[in-house]
């Protein structure tokens, strides 16, 4: 190594430029701790691989050959949905106030989006995939669940209800 | 505010940079040909906005539309291949012809590589435009599988990206060629920025360049029987975030090194904006995955991944916030702006250029906040494929790179062709029309997409519609029908502005190139240096998104048939 002949330069700051700098990281590290708060102590997560299937057979063999809402124990439940161009089926949910319910959704076609109404309750439908959630019906009320992805003509059309009874 | 002094001795560039470097003529067609194809996108795309936003109101136009447009989807697809991805493109690649060869004082290196480029880029548009206009692929500018375009769709959008890698391999050289000629010169800013966004868009495009050749195409053409949904959308978000950075950083290129100038600034510093454009390189492509936080088949732990290092590039643009403004500030006071703000109203808002990456920035303000909720992990469940979602990117890709484009075609346009811009008064309105349609647009499709309403739905049709989301959709029109008369009186401008007489040479516009505060040679050797970065980004890339690659490939499974009549 030969000496430069030039000392390197060092990179400089503005004073109120290191500031912002350092505020920046700051409320960024806070959001980062908030969403993990969120994830690891209140529990709000994310859809998980959960089962894989093959579309062209799902509708013909396995939980999803009959789509429906089954009670597991009181207060439990477990709904398998079918998603196909262009409907959900079932098309209607019915559980109790307060009950916990877990959703399993998957398409035999296209992709599809799953939405409840007013909550967080947000999946995508990919064919080969199983979709799962679980959540607690607080509220008694009339829920729809919307398709959210563009999934050909019919599109716009398709929805599904959640009533969650007294 | 205090300017950075140094007592450190400005080490000599062994090489006198020339004053100015006259683009030839040549490279004035290239610009203007690749701009040309960009601002007839923009209009042709821009025509289905409004008819979308109509439709959210209840005023479906698409059935007069027949037979020209068989639906919404074939007008949504339209909008969103020509908007989001052709006028962009385009309008980058030409941008780029004009910075690379002015910023390095050099023609071209290649010029017939950079037009082949531009040739193979065009061939492309033409051919993926059939099966567009002819209803064979209505799929959306996402075209997820398994709906199934017509197999040309997909020839024509390798043949866009193989287009745009060319014209960067053209940059590339130009650019090696001038490091070799200048050692120990810190590279223009203006350079640098400009090849480190190609570099960017290379790294990020193979991607899609994977799921098209492996996936998609064979299947298209029946060489394969089924393909895996889930692994493409995987390929897809590889693409799907750099680009929005691929769009972003040419605006940012003319805010760090043009926009100073143009207020009778200068850049704040060189040093820290070299820094921003090193880590969107690094940080830009491994944060796909926050695109598929409500995706079944990716871990949540990957997810998580995605969101820390998603919450990490939102850092260079907010170090880019500081320098931009405080270079803004330099020029207001230059100006004669006093006072803690009074620099503000002495810029030049007259000034089309200027005006209108002013409201661009102002626009980006709000759309990076919304960024910020959509990169949020969990609090992403609330909007994801929800409205609020092109609500937030038309504040970005159609409003923080459009509007800066559109500032940059004011001066641009007229530079190549020699001609000056036709009623600059009119431009400054076009960019406040578009600014309260966006503002108005956006309010409303982030509002009604908090209430629940999907995207990418035609919302006039949908059974499902509350009267709680019908003032928002009424609202998401009126802002739609205003961005599209901003969008007619940009492109009549510039047509007026091209068939002009030719100017007096004097009168003509010319490049602005805005100087640092500081002399670019002190700044230090490592933010001028890309073999770090580059092994760094790739290094971060196989960390970050190799394992789930591994994992998604290796457990392929190819049973998703096409579905290509649905439409």
């Amino acid at each position: 190594m030969t000496p430069s002949q030039t000392p390197q330069p060092s990179l400089q700051i503005d004073r109120y430029e290191r500031g912002w700098m350092i505020a920046a990281i700051v409320l960024l590290a806070t959001f980062a701790l908030a969403v993990t708060v969120a994830g690891a102590a209140m529990g709000i997560q994310l859809p998980a691989p959960e089962l894989r299937v093959n579309p062209q057979t799902v509708a013909s063999e396995g939980p999803f050959a009959q789509p429906g809402v089954r009670e597991l124990a009181p207060g439990r439940y477990e709904a398998y949905i079918m998603s196909q161009t262009w409907l959900f089926i079932p098309r209607e949910i019915k559980i109790p106030k307060g009950s916990e319910i877990t959703l399993y959704v998957t398409s035999k076609d296209v992709q599809h989006g799953f939405k409840l109404e007013g909550t967080n309750i947000n999946m995508m439908v990919i064919p080969g995939q199983v979709s799962r959630l679980t959540f607690r019906a607080e509220k008694p009320g009339t829920y729809n669940f919307i398709c959210h992805e563009y999934c050909g003509l019919g599109h716009a059309a398709m929805f599904g209800t959640l009533i969650v009874t007294e | 505010m205090t300017a950075i002094t140094s007592t450190t001795a400005v080490p000599a560039a062994p090489v006198a940079r020339p004053a100015t470097y006259a683009l030839s003529a040549t490279e004035k067609r290239l610009v203007g040909l690749n701009v040309l194809v960009a601002v007839l996108a923009l209009f042709i795309g821009s025509l289905f906005g409004p008819l979308q936003a109509l439709e959210h109101a209840r005023v479906d136009l698409y059935p007069l539309l027949q037979p020209l447009l068989k639906s919404y989807y074939q007008g949504l697809t339209l909008h969103g291949v020509l908007n989001a991805l052709v006028w962009t493109t385009f309008f980058i690649t030409g941008f780029f012809t004009l910075t690379i060869p002015f910023a390095l004082r050099r023609p071209l290196a290649a010029p017939k590589l950079n037009w082949a480029g531009f040739i193979v880029q065009t061939l492309g548009l033409l051919t993926a435009a059939v099966p567009i206009l002819l209803n064979q692929a209505s799929v959306l500018y996402t075209f997820y599988p398994p709906l199934q375009a017509h197999f040309t769709f997909y020839v024509g959008l390798t043949l866009v990206v193989v287009g745009s890698w060319i014209q960067g391999y053209g940059f590339y050289i130009t650019f090696y060629r001038w490091r070799k000629d200048n050692p120990g010169v810190r590279s223009p800013l203006m350079a640098l920025g400009s090849v480190i966004t190609m570099v960017l868009w290379q790294i990020a495009t193979l991607g899609v360049a994977v799921e098209i050749l492996t996936q998609l195409l064979p299947w298209s053409l029946g060489l394969l029987k089924g393909v895996d949904p889930q692994l493409n959308r995987t390929y897809f978000w590889f693409t799907g975030h750099p680009l929005v950075y691929f769009w972003l950083l040419p605006a940012y290129v003319s805010w760090y090194t043009m926009l100073p100038k143009q207020v009778d600034g200068k850049l704040f510093s060189d040093a820290l904006a070299r820094f921003a454009f090193w880590l969107f390189l690094f940080l830009s492509v491994p944060l796909g995955f926050h695109h598929q936080y409500v995706d079944p088949g990716v871990p949540p732990m990957w997810k998580y991944i995605h969101a820390i290092l998603t919450y990490a590039v939102a850092f260079p643009s907010m170090l880019t916030a500081f320098t931009v403004i405080a270079s803004l500030e330099v020029g207001g006071r230059a100006r004669g702006g006093k006072g803690l703000f009074g620099w503000i109203p002495a810029l030049p808002w007259r000034t089309p250029s200027v005006n209108h990456q002013l409201l661009a920035g102002i626009l980006f303000f709000l759309g990076g906040i919304g960024g910020i909720v959509n990169a949020s992990y969990n609090v992403n469940l609330v909007v994801h494929n929800t409205a609020w979602v092109p609500g937030h990117f038309h504040l970005t890709v159609a409003s923080a790179v459009t509007l800066s484009f559109m500032g940059i075609a004011y001066w641009m346009v007229p530079h190549i062709t020699g001609r000056t811009l036709w009623a600059p008064k009119l431009a400054v309105i076009q960019g406040w029309v578009w600014f309260v349609g966006m503002l108005i647009f956006a309010t409303a499709q982030h509002r009604v997409g908090l209430l629940g309403a999907p995207r990418r739905t035609p919302l006039g049709q949908a059974p499902y519609v509350p009267a709680s989301w019908q003032p928002w959709t009424f609202l998401t029109a009126i802002g739609g029908v205003i961005l599209f008369v901003g969008v007619i009186l940009f492109v009549v401008i510039i047509l007026v502005t091209v068939l002009r007489k030719p100017a007096h040479p004097s009168q003509v516009p010319a490049i602005p190139e805005a100087e640092a505060l500081q002399d670019p040679q002190l700044t230090p050797a490592w933010l001028d240096r890309w073999a770090p970065w580059l092994v760094a980004t790739v290094a971060l890339i196989l960390i970050a998104y190799g394992p789930q690659l591994i994992y998604q490939i290796a457990n392929m499974s190819n049973t998703s048939p096409g579905f290509n009549n649905i439409w």
